[in-house]
């Protein structure tokens, strides 16, 4: 086994926390794990993937990680359940369903003699969902992982998806909250961030240095700092009328709007635009538009930041705040979603409900810097014991002996 | 050590870890809160006072249960919110009293509304339960001092497993330590006592390790 990746988390997460996982593995060393999903690149699925799939095979499972592809038809198919199950009123075409079902019945006959060595099969998301249709005489134990926000989907197309669900012996939602019912049993398990990832990683002073002169940020004043793409429900125009209500009391204070336009957002140009309104000419407000991968300037911003703010009036769960809170910064979260698992009230953060609220915390946070700086350690040993992906392969492995072991509530290993 | 001593079975040290099942129900407002907990199996009443020591969340200073906190910072009824927190599970040797305890508990509060208060659909309080992996640490202790010294070392799911869910699962409702101390005879009764006496609820589970790690430190630097 080779132990330096699980050095490294160790310097992260813990020598205990990686000693209980090699514990919790041992019985399971030499399980096939065979994961599914659509891409091995971009999107937060593939990136929780990455290192998990490298992880679990240190530990000794034996773990592979496979892809579903298809023609634009699969993809627009896929995009419409995606969306329908975040409550989109999107509607699936037969042609669109038949493309998906194919897709799926190829791909399942691609990797047939791998699905049916497996132990545990684990399909993320709907794209590669139906393929369980397609191979007869399962052996493994057939989990799927919804990643999405499921609390209020568009009924009739997860209707639809519901029946292929089905089939499995399991199902895992991030919240319960997003839990739908299902005639098998419905595992809740939180997503995580990786401190290894560029997003999280240390950085020198000299990168976070570079940060303030590329986007002419004053190193010597406050900094508020809100990352999301440009969309109503993160509320970024709530969060500059916070600066300006927090600006009266503390006019030194500068904000920074970090995010990109999903390419399959229609509304993110119009909602930049608002922004660049609302923002108008105030030096002092900066609205940065950063591409998908600009994950070291993110860091670094953070890093930069006083305060981090996620002031969304929907959010899913929302790991942007995890992400601030692991570089030991308080969040002004929106109280919504998983916002509210994350940020705690005088521990962790503020939960606030209008610009008003977010405008008071800033203004209480500034005027008490030691009561910032403990907030942000808080913040961070919260995390580290709740939010990293340590602590998501542990409730992996413990799914894993639950769905072989039938479920039954006390599984006691010898 | 003692001829009886080595008759006695090693401490094998154990850990465990939990995963979370839904269970679909979901209360909206108080009334739905109680009729729910009638109908809800024990486990999920244990996972709502207990379990949630060992899950991903924030140890609440003030409300030491889900309910109590779903009350304070979801209904707003900070009345209740207390009530609620202020009930001891290890007070109630079964879990159906300790239902019934939360159930008397909300009707006296639904006895004084007119109707009862509701929360937002995405603020529901979530009826969930666990199952629980135990696993060895391949570790183990030969003697009550060894034991003092691997208590400091334990994980949280360890200090769970052994003190916590010991309670529920042992016949004598006692923790697996004050079950093998007993093993010893007489010799180690204060300490048992000590054990005893040590409040396993309001704390969270570093907490409890650091007080019962200092229990056994302090019997044995002033029994020794």
């Amino acid at each position: 086994m080779n132990h330096k990746i699980l050095e490294q988390y160790s310097e992260h997460a813990g020598p205990d926390v990686i000693e209980h996982l090699k514990q919790l593995v041992e019985p399971l060393i030499g399980l096939k794990v065979v994961h599914v999903n659509s891409t091995k690149l971009g999107g937060g699925v593939a990136e929780i993937l990455d290192k998990m799939v490298i992880l679990m095979r240190e530990l000794g499972i034996d773990t592979s990680w496979e892809v579903i592809s298809g023609e634009a038809e699969f993809y627009t198919c896929t995009k419409n359940f995606h969306n329908a199950i975040q409550g989109n009123r999107v509607n699936v075409s037969d042609s669109q369903l038949e493309v998906y079902e194919k897709t799926n019945a190829e791909t399942a006959e691609r990797l047939r003699d791998k699905l049916q060595e497996a132990d545990i099969v684990f399909i993320h998301d709907p794209q590669p969902a139906a393929m369980i249709k397609y191979i007869d005489s399962r052996k493994a134990k057939w989990i799927w992982r919804c990643h999405i926000d499921a609390s209020k989907p568009f009924r009739p197309v997860w209707k639809h998806l519901k029946n292929i669900i089905s089939y499995y012996d399991a199902s895992v939602f991030s919240l319960a909250s997003f839990a739908q019912r299902m005639p098998h049993p419905v595992y809740l398990i939180a997503p995580s961030i990786d401190p290894l990832h560029r997003k999280n990683m240390d950085l020198n002073q000299t990168d976070i240095d570079e940060v303030y002169s590329r986007f002419e940020i004053d190193p010597e004043r406050p900094i508020m700092l809100q990352v999301s793409r440009y969309d109503r429900f993160k509320d970024p125009v709530g969060v500059i009328l916070a600066y300006r209500l927090a600006k009266k009391m503390l006019p030194h204070i500068q904000l920074v709007l970090a995010g990109g336009g999903a390419s399959d957002d229609p509304e993110g140009e119009i909602i930049l635009n608002e922004v660049r309104m609302a923002a108008g000419d105030d030096p002092d407000i900066k609205v940065l538009l950063l591409p998908g991968d600009a994950h070291l300037t993110i860091n670094a911003l953070q890093r930069a930041a006083d305060i981090v703010l996620q002031k969304s009036i929907r959010e899913g769960f929302g790991l942007t705040v995890a992400e601030a809170m692991w570089k030991n910064k308080p969040v002004i979260g929106g109280d919504t979603g998983g916002i509210r698992i994350q940020v705690v009230n005088h521990h962790t953060g503020f939960l606030v409900n209008t610009p008003e609220g977010a405008a008071l915390r800033i203004r209480y946070l500034l005027s008490n810097p030691d009561i910032l700086n403990n907030i942000g350690k808080t913040a961070k040993e919260f995390v580290r014991e709740n939010f990293l992906n340590t602590r998501h392969l542990r409730e992996y492995f413990t799914l894993f002996y639950a769905v072989l072991h039938n479920n039954i509530e006390r599984i006691e290993l010898s | 050590m003692n001829e009886d001593m080595n008759k006695i079975d090693k401490f094998i040290i154990r850990d465990c870890a939990l995963v979370v099942l839904a269970t679909g129900k979901r209360a909206q407002n108080l009334r739905e809160l109680r009729d729910f907990l009638h109908d809800v199996s024990r486990e999920c009443i244990y996972y709502h006072f207990w379990s949630g020591l060992l899950r991903p969340r924030f140890q609440d200073p003030e409300y030491h249960n889900d309910f109590s906190v779903w009350a304070a910072h979801s209904l707003h009824d900070k009345e209740l919110a207390e009530k609620l927190a202020i009930i001891n599970p290890t007070d109630f040797s079964d879990l159906d009293d300790l239902r019934n305890e939360v159930i008397d508990i909300l009707e006296e509060a639904l006895d004084n509304v007119e109707y009862p208060p509701w929360v937002k659909s995405d603020a529901q309080f979530e009826f969930v339960k666990s199952q629980i992996v135990v696993f060895n640490t391949n570790r183990t202790a030969n003697n009550p001092e060894e034991l003092k010294d691997q208590i400091a070392e334990m994980s949280a799911g360890s200090i769970f497993f052994h003190f916590i869910d010991a309670q529920r699962r042992n016949e004598n409702s006692a923790d697996d330590f004050s079950n093998w101390l007993v093993n010893f005879g007489d010799e180690y009764q204060q300490l048992i006592r000590q054990i005893d006496e040590i409040d396993p609820y309001f704390a969270p589970l570093t907490k409890l390790r650091t007080e019962l790690s200092k229990v056994f430190e302090n019997y044995f630097n002033t029994v020794y």
